[in-house]
């Protein structure tokens, strides 16, 4: 998701690279030359860093856009669900967060989609977790100790759901069904009195609420919360940096709408 | 093959805050210095703007800044005899990773110990005879004192500008402040920061309880400030995403807004980032660190020779680079003989959530800052008289909500279901009235024999070598303390007006997925006997006399407050020992 551009150990300080022909030219070249020279560690440092070092003299090493700004996620088919799965997927966030008159549900807010993009990028295959066998049951306690992602438990998740409720009404899906026997399936799963076939139910209700939830409440860059719905209904203002005006004023309601990281409302794309 | 650099006087491992403060002390002292920081630079204006840092899924909820487990982490269990499994993923603690180390993401909460927790073991069986600890409990003196630390205190808060009121100015208390505080030499830098509506009824509806609250002492400056080093501070615009978060506004003390701008300046000051230190290097004695070896991110090993090796890798690395280096004995808890990996602690957290009438109060508890918060310490250390309570070790509470970012902060009163309409309605009603202390009980974790940090038989890391293996439990006397401090602090939320109030407290077993702090201590700790701890009062290795081990790895317990300003106080102390007198003398500083 941020993937920050890979570089080789950086050297932050004085190597003059200019005369070894590495790198770009610098106005304390002489300077730095003088000093790598007196050291004498100017070719050994510079053997180091294959990308580039970076050369700094009295002063932090600034580079411009050096900082990597979030990826928004873009408009589209999906990315990770099938049709099928999404519809699924659409359908139980609809009940975790249901539509009322004054704020959408789970599904029109996007959290499905959220999740189809969180899915999709580097949490979906637990990028940078640690993955080495063996693995071995543990207690909770220890933490999940699973070799497969979350785009994996949810890949069987959904399936075995779809798969439940069509064995018990008749060839329906989950989708298909009204809201309350949508309501009694989730209950059921979340109490573990309705249990799936070759997929753990209740870990499913578990990471399903905390993700619909979770796209419902992060920033509309990720593809849930559109037009900032939920910040909205709770009253939380959003990416804003500056409260000094705010800090003195007892039970005075915040008076300014919800700003993303993407700007207003009107402004922020639509994922799908 | 190793390539081997041009040797340095000074190599520093890790550059976060105690690496930032040994690599300034000993530049100014003039030797030549290199610092091998594992992660990236960076820096305000690049990673950390405030067009997008408020980005609550990024940071706080996917670790942006912090270290991968895939790259290290560890194993644990609780018990001895218990398989310990990987921390595959972080959860009671965050690893920092990048040059500012846990400096760029803290809060800023900048407590000094109190005199007492100095001399616990000294203090303790004074006042209630050695039979009130309990048999395995193996907490000890630091063979430092808070006398000897002050002017050190003094200099960290100087340095970050740390905005507070005084509660004990040479020995006068002062209102207003924390009356159980040590005595301080002067003032805060800077007054305090002010504090939100609901701060102010916390405050109130302590002292009507009896209690001294006082505002946290805190890093997010409540003005502008130049700092002893010609370093200058902006006010803290109570964004609410300071934890987890960069500063964006160098309002926030951090080893990037108070030291490494003039650091950077001097020309015997180099640093590497993206440079993993894999090995402290000693002669065939073992008795001389020669340098390190590093490891560069394209796998490129280095060896950096140097005369003096500063180990300030964080408490949990500094430990497991002395166990793979086999730089001191390995702690062996079942002959109780050893001393790395020995007294390993953590801290016990708890809070209790408020939730308020939304008809009559709103709070807006976005407004806030990483160390906002009003105090109460009647409960800390030995402030109070435990004997009739049957444990030891204590903590503040207080209501130091930092923000309220929505992913982590839109709770519903106890009973409410967990999703669905009635869950969606609750939310709504009660963002903007609850109160939710985070860290709100902020208490002790005092040393045990069957806590402590070794080499797994297992599991491995990416250069193949054992992870480091955590055993860790809560014992009945922390768990009793957590129960009477998060008693009292319910009490004081009932006291301001919520309607429903909801404690969640500290049990056993420990527990590796929840979010605790990252107050991780021990494991190499000083003290003034070499058979019980791992370095001297100076911080000085026992057995290598020209390796400082820095940070809360020293801690041989933890007291009920955060660590920053005393693991700080400890550097500028060590600093000064070698400035003064190891580099006359080197050497041992102190024989036994
Ligand atoms: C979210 C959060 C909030 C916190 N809030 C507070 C607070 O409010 N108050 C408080 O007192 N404390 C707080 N802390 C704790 C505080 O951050 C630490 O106490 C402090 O940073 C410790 O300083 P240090 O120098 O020991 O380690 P660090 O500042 O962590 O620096 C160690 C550095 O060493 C580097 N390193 C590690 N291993 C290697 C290696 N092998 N080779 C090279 N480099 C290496 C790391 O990447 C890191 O940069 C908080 C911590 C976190 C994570
Ligand atoms: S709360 Fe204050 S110090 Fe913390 S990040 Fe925001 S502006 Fe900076």
């Amino acid at each position: 998701m941020y993937d920050r551009k890979t570089e080789d150990c950086r050297v932050l300080q004085s190597i003059d690279v200019e005369d070894q022909g590495m790198g770009q030219a610098t106005s304390q070249g002489s300077a730095l030359r003088r000093r790598e020279l007196l050291t004498g560690t100017a070719c050994l440092l510079l053997g180091m860093s294959r990308a580039g070092a970076t050369q700094i003299l009295d002063r932090l090493p600034w580079e411009p856009n050096a900082g990597a700004p979030p990826t928004a996620a873009r408009p589209g088919p999906w990315q990770f669900f099938t049709g099928a799965e999404a519809r699924a997927m659409e359908a139980v966030a609809d009940r975790i967060i249901p539509p009322d008159p004054d704020t959408p549900g789970g599904k029109d807010s996007g959290c499905a989609v959220f999740i189809d993009r969180q899915l999709a990028g580097p949490y979906g295959k637990q990028d940078g977790l640690y993955v080495r066998p063996p693995f071995q049951p543990g207690a909770k306690n220890q933490g999940a100790q699973s070799k497969d992602g979350p785009a994996e438990q949810y890949r069987s998740w959904l399936g075995a759901l779809d798969h439940a409720v069509s064995l018990k009404f008749g060839g329906k899906v989950f989708a298909d069904l009204p809201d309350a026997d949508k309501d009694d399936i989730l209950k059921g799963l979340e109490s573990g009195s309705l249990t799936l076939v070759g997929a753990d139910g209740k870990a499913f209700m578990e990471q399903a609420v905390k993700d619909v939830q979770m796209g419902f409440f992060a920033d509309p860059i990720y593809g849930g919360n559109r037009d900032m719905v939920a910040w909205k209904m709770i009253g939380y203002p959003g990416a804003r940096y500056n409260y000094l005006d705010w800090v003195d004023r007892p039970n005075e309601r915040f008076p300014l709408l919800p700003v993303s990281i993407a700007g207003r409302a009107e402004w922020t794309p639509r994922t799908r | 093959m190793t390539k081997r650099l041009p040797k340095k006087d000074v190599v520093i491992i890790g550059l976060g805050w105690t690496g930032s403060i040994m690599a300034h002390e000993l530049t100014d002292e003039g030797l030549d210095v290199v610092a091998i920081e594992r992660g990236p630079w960076r820096d305000a204006p690049t990673d950390f703007p405030p067009t997008y840092m408020q980005d609550e899924l990024r940071y706080r909820v996917r670790h942006e800044l912090f270290l991968r487990p895939d790259q290290l982490t560890f194993s644990f269990r609780n018990k001895i005899g218990q398989t310990a499994l990987p921390i595959r993923s972080w959860g009671a603690f965050m690893p920092p990773n990048g040059v500012g180390g846990g400096g760029v993401h803290w809060n800023a909460e900048t407590w000094r110990f109190l005199p007492s927790d100095f001399v616990l073991k000294t203090h303790l069986t004074q006042r209630y005879g050695a039979s009130f600890l309990p048999e395995d409990m193996t907490i000890q003196d630091w063979g430092v004192t808070y006398d000897e630390l002050e002017t050190h205190y003094d200099a960290f808060e100087y340095l970050c500008g740390t905005s507070g009121t005084a509660g004990n100015l040479k020995g006068q208390i002062q209102e207003g402040g924390n009356p159980f505080e040590g005595p301080r030499s002067r003032p805060y830098p800077t007054p305090a920061q002010k504090q939100p509506w609901g701060y102010q009824l916390f405050a109130k509806a302590a002292r009507e309880l009896g209690y001294k609250p006082f505002p946290q002492p805190s890093g997010n400056l409540s003005q502008a400030y130049t700092n002893t080093l010609g370093l200058q501070m902006g006010p803290c615009t109570y964004c609410g995403h300071c934890e987890w978060f960069g500063c964006a506004n160098y309002s926030k003390a951090s080893p990037q807004t108070t030291l490494l701008p003039a650091l950077v300046r001097k020309s015997n000051f180099t640093a590497r980032d993206n440079s993993e230190v894999v090995r402290i290097n000693t002669d065939r004695s073992g008795k001389h660190a020669t340098g390190v070896t590093f490891v560069d991110t394209s796998g490129e090993e280095w060896e950096q020779p140097a005369d003096l090796v500063i180990l300030s890798a964080y408490s949990l690395f500094n430990v497991q680079l002395l166990l793979h280096s086999g730089i001191g004995q390995p702690y062996d808890p079942e002959k109780n003989t050893g001393v790395i990996g020995r007294n390993f602690t953590h801290q016990t957290i708890s809070s209790v959530n408020g939730f308020f009438d939304h008809t009559k109060y709103n709070f807006n508890p976005f407004v806030a800052s990483g160390s906002i918060g009003m105090c109460v310490d009647e409960f800390n250390g030995d402030n109070f008289d435990h004997g009739p309570h049957g444990f030891v070790g204590g903590g503040y509470v207080g209501h130091v909500q930092t923000g309220a970012r929505p992913i982590e902060s839109t709770l519903v009163p106890p009973g409410t279901p967990k999703w669905g309409a009635a869950w969606k309605k609750a939310v709504k009603e009660n963002y903007l009235s609850t109160v939710k202390p985070g860290t709100g009980v902020h208490g002790s974790f005092y040393a045990y024999r069957d806590v402590y940090l070794d080499l797994d038989p297992t599991y491995k890391d990416r250069f193949d070598r054992p992870l480091m293996r955590m055993t860790i439990d809560l014992h009945d006397n922390e768990v009793k303390q957590n129960k009477f401090l998060t008693d009292k602090f319910a009490e004081i939320i009932k006291a301001m007006g919520a309607k429903a109030v909801a404690p969640s407290y500290r049990t056993a077993p420990y527990d590796m997925t929840t979010y605790q702090t990252t107050h991780l201590n021990g494991g190499a700790i000083m003290g003034t006997d070499p058979t019980t701890s791992a370095v001297n009062k100076y911080l000085q290795h026992w057995d290598v006399s020209n390796l400082f081990v820095l940070g809360a790895s020293a801690f041989p317990q933890n007291a009920g407050y955060n660590p920053t300003g005393t693991v700080a106080a400890l550097a500028f102390w060590a600093a000064s020992a070698i400035r003064n007198r190891y580099l006359k003398n080197t050497g041992p500083l102190i024989h036994v």
